[in-house]
């Protein structure tokens, strides 16, 4: 048995991939034994102890030519596999051979399979860097390979790269070159400047920048852990000045444009600090610090100059401007769908205001500060129009039109920004239906999956009253529906069948689609419940086989007992009431099943028997179709 | 510390050392190192090359009167081409941010992905912004495709940002305030230049003017592409005076861009119009680089 080490040394890899890259390469063939991985932004590493050195001998079975095809067919095949015909055997009309196979070096073995499954891995988009385009690709360019199984190597070439056991240590704090064994692999790494263990490099960055008083986000700590080969944490400082500069301005700049961390004084509150996490172990002279300080000086000046330049035109002189920013090709430009979203937010019940915010939510794409920093669309333009003297709920209902941006986060709050934020969401789902740009698959490049379900949360949460069906149609309501479904199941976490249910009885308003699930949920876990869906799923395939369409029941033909007790139960409920007075039925429809023959020889008992089933199933299907249900009978 | 121009002294002799031939910048308009003949031509084919040359680029969209302290209308780039690229082509990079005085032992570095892609000269790249303590100060890029081919010999091409990474060096938050020499600062040689392009380009450029220009150049471009196939001998065929033809047509669009003159419509028309002229340069360009066929 045998330890293995394989790196794959690289330039720096897009940070974002190398999880994805690990989970592959967590599935490598190494005959038993369980690869263990991990990364830098510079090598993928893969190791394992206990290897086998050889594989076992084995037994191929080769089939042969058929009996009836004579010896001539016979001889030849053995001859051809090696073997003399007398080692042939039979097997039902068949010859075959047993044949031996010896085990084999699995250093040969990996030699071989290694530069395929290297070269395999998927990437999101890949290069080529030697070679032409019938080069070898990969996501950046190979630069050194270590492969190691005992202290031997494993012999391969993937691009004129030769493996060996000669890694490198990080950029400027290792060596260019350094031997290693498998049992010192991660000790020299460490003496170079490399904490190969991205879980080490994850807490280090943590608790330094927790030391240094930040507030940790999540997302950009991953990055910054795949980023870094030797991550370590500074705190640098900016001009109080600043701090004028809006919150969400500031926060942007730090965050997504210099990957720093912000600094609170106080919950919700800025303090003139910065922590960046280095790729280095220190900065003893205070250079980088110094070097940190001076670009997001600059950059908030820049922020500074962009607003005090925005002030100069405000947002309402700005509308036509839109007539010169696309949309999407096909679709024209912003200001065709700002005139399309007004009208559908007035189309909506929309007041003044928010017909008003309709008109400048997309006014910031002109200025400056957003053509800068893309991500705060929206929010610049009600900054802005506080700042130009806006009435506040215009303001607010357009900070907030791009809510909800995922489905973790919250809808717009005021009643404006929803209707602002629905009507545009609308737009873009139909516009883009219309011109036959639908998601398909992986594909959806407009992000129409997250629009539509912003709508569906925006309809849900804030209880708006508009049935889906005035909202869209054909391929686009279809469409809603299915991330209807998606929403209820994985973001609500009701049951699907219960969801099926639900959506089968019929869709009007969302806030009523969710009363019904929330009722239908309820009830679910009562005795009878499930019972009573099984012979509502009876009653269902009953009326299918006798190919019942709709009746009117006859009183007077119903018979005394378990029947005409049934429907007096029935009939006595309203549709709309608490289904837990529907699950009571149980008990009755039982004892009409077990008496009472629904396909009597009578045909005017028959129509009338069907007719008052089908009426019951009706009546009680207005919140959940119950035939939906799974219960323990089914095989689903 | 050095000044402006001792920087770019040290930075060519750097590259001229690893073998590039260092170029003067050429002589017609463009809007990134990339776009000149030394870059987008010589990528293409088979013929391994080495150029280093400072260019002046001019993006009229991006001119602030001089009043942004780190905007320009017109910036220097340092553009390095390495075709093949070699197999240590970070390593050399590192080694000339050494050579114009960045201890890299003192400093926070970072390569982080930044993919490059041009539409209207048909070309991509694959790449990193790199970082020296949080400020990008190079665009380096793996060329893949340029003008709609597939390159045979991938180039590197290391572009700096010269105002910028001087900015740095010197410790200096405008780029006006930049030494360029021990005397003179920049604004004294460049400011002017930032407030009459700047006031040209968004208010006195007469928008009709322009788009008759760009008309013309297309024209003359179209002809000599359509000349080309019929012409007898290709190695008198004026393909790089065709090549500045799509030179022209991009900055006249780069232009009327910035006047606020391409409507929505008209703009992924016009890109396309110039691609057609780059890529139909390019074509031209490795058929005349062709070794002649001796019968």
């Amino acid at each position: 048995m045998s330890d293995f080490l394989l790196e794959i040394g690289t330039e720096e890899i897009p940070h974002w991939m190398i999880p994805s890259a690990l989970e592959q390469l967590r599935k490598l063939d190494l005959f038993g034994a369980t690869p263990q991985v991990d990364a830098t932004p510079r090598r993928l590493v893969v190791w394992a102890s206990g290897v086998a050195e050889r594989t076992a001998e084995s037994e191929q079975v080769v089939k042969g030519p058929s009996l009836t095809a004579g010896d001539k067919a016979a001889e030849g095949f053995a001859r051809k596999q090696g073997a003399d015909v007398s080692a042939l055997r039979k097997a039902g009309n068949y010859y075959e051979l047993v044949k031996r196979v010896e085990g084999r070096a699995v250093r040969d073995i990996l030699a071989e399979a290694l530069p395929a499954a290297i070269l395999g891995l998927q990437w999101p988009k890949t290069m080529y860097w030697t070679g032409g385009k019938t080069g070898p690709r990969f996501i950046r360019p190979i630069r050194w390979l270590v492969a190691l199984l005992g202290d031997q190597v494993i012999s391969f070439e993937i691009a004129g790269v030769k493996s060996g056991n000669v890694t490198r240590g990080h950029r400027q704090l290792g060596l260019p070159a350094i031997p290693v064994t498998t049992a010192n692999y991660e000790t020299e790494l460490r003496k170079n400047g490399v904490i190969l263990s991205s879980e080490e490099r994850r807490k280090k960055i943590e608790a330094e920048c927790i030391g240094l008083g930040a507030k940790i986000d999540p997302e950009l700590r991953e990055t910054l852990t795949f980023i870094t080969e030797y991550p370590s944490a500074i705190r640098g400082d900016f001009h109080p000045a600043y701090l004028d500069l809006p919150a969400e301005v500031l926060t942007t700049v730090m965050r997504h444009h210099q990957k720093y961390f912000s600094v609170e004084s106080a919950p919700g509150k800025l303090a003139p600090h910065f922590v960046a996490v280095l790729n280095t172990s220190e900065d003893p002279e205070g250079l980088v610090k110094h070097g940190n300080e001076r670009v997001l000086k600059a950059r908030f000046n820049d922020a500074r100059f962009f607003w005090n330049v925005d002030q100069q035109k405000k947002l309402v002189d700005r509308v036509d401007d839109l007539a010169k920013v696309t949309f999407q090709a096909k679709l024209g430009s912003y200001k065709e769908k700002t005139d399309r979203v007004v009208a559908l937010v007035q189309e909506l019940g929309g007041d003044a205001h928010a017909q008003r915010a309709a008109l400048l939510a997309k006014c910031d794409l002109t200025t400056d500060m957003v053509k800068e920093f893309t991500d705060l669309q929206g929010i610049v333009g009600g900054l802005y129009a506080r700042a130009q003297g806006e009435p506040e709920a215009v303001a607010q209902a357009i900070y907030e039109h791009y809510k909800p941006l995922s489905m973790e986060d919250s809808i717009p709050a005021s009643r404006n920004g929803q209707i602002v934020a629905l009507a545009d969401k609308l737009d873009t789902l139909r516009e883009c239906f219309r011109i036959g740009m639908a998601p398909t698959g992986s594909k959806d490049p407009f992000a129409l999956r997250r629009a539509a379900q912003g709508v569906v949360k925006i309809l849900v949460d804030a209880k708006l009253d508009y049935p889906l069906d005035s909202l869209a149609q054909g391929e686009l309501l279809a469409f809603l529906l299915e991330r209807l479904q998606h929403y209820f199941r994985e973001v609500r976490g009701f049951k699907y069948d219960e969801v099926n249910a639900v959506l089968k009885a019929g869709v009007t308003t969302l806030a009523d689609v969710e009363a019904r699930l929330e009722h239908v949920a309820r009830v679910r876990p009562t005795p009878n419940f499930e019972p009573l869906a099984a012979s509502f799923k009876r009653i269902n395939n009953i009326l299918k086989q006798a190919n019942f369409e709709s009746g009117v029941v006859n009183p007077v033909l119903l018979e005394a007992g378990p029947e005409k007790e049934l429907f007096d139960a029935y009939a006595g409920l309203t549709a709309s009431g608490p289904l837990e007075s529907v699950a009571e039925l149980r008990p009755l429809v039982d004892k009409y099943f077990d008496t009472i023959m629904v396909n009597a020889p009578d045909e005017k008992l028959r129509q009338n028997r069907l007719s008052m089933l089908s009426d019951m199933l009706r009546k009680f299907s207005t919140i959940a179709d119950f035939s939906e249900i799974v219960t323990s009978g089914d095989q689903k | 510390m050095d000044t402006f121009q001792e920087t770019i002294f040290k930075l060519k002799h750097y590259w001229s050392d690893r073998g590039a031939i260092i170029q003067e910048p050429y002589d017609v308009e463009v809007g990134a190192g990339t776009m000149c003949p030394e870059t987008f031509l010589r990528v293409l084919g088979p013929k391994p090359y080495r150029v280093a040359y400072v260019q002046p680029s001019r993006r009229p969209a991006d001119g602030r009167y001089g009043e942004n302290p780190n905007r320009l209308y017109k910036h220097q780039q340092l553009q390095v081409i390495l075709k093949p690229t070699p197999d240590d082509v970070i390593d050399q990079y590192l080694g000339s941010l050494e050579a114009i005085g960045i201890d890299l032992r003192k400093h926070d570095l970072k390569l982080e992905e930044d993919n490059w892609e041009s539409p209207t000269l048909g070309a991509w790249g694959i790449g990193w912004q790199v970082m020296l303590d949080g400020m990008e100060v190079t665009q380096f890029t793996y060329f893949q495709q340029c003008g709609g081919f597939d390159l045979e010999l991938v180039p590197a091409e290391i572009t700096y940002g010269l105002e910028r990474l001087v900015a740095f060096l010197q410790g200096v938050e405008s780029v006006y305030d930049i030494q360029w020499t021990r005397d003179v600062k920049y604004a004294e040689v460049r400011l002017a230049d930032e407030i009459q392009f700047s006031t040209y380009n968004f208010e006195l450029a007469n928008v009709d003017r322009l788009w008759r220009l760009l008309g013309e150049y297309e024209a003359e471009c179209k002809e000599l592409l359509a000349k080309y196939w019929d012409a007898p001998d290709k190695k008198r065929f004026p393909v790089l005076a065709t090549y500045d033809q799509v030179l022209k047509c991009s900055h006249l669009f780069n232009l009327l861009d910035a006047r606020g003159a391409i409507s929505v419509t008209e703009r992924v028309g016009v890109i396309k119009r110039v691609r057609d002229l780059a890529v139909g340069t390019a074509k031209i360009w490795v058929d005349s680089q062709q070794p002649e066929v001796t019968a």
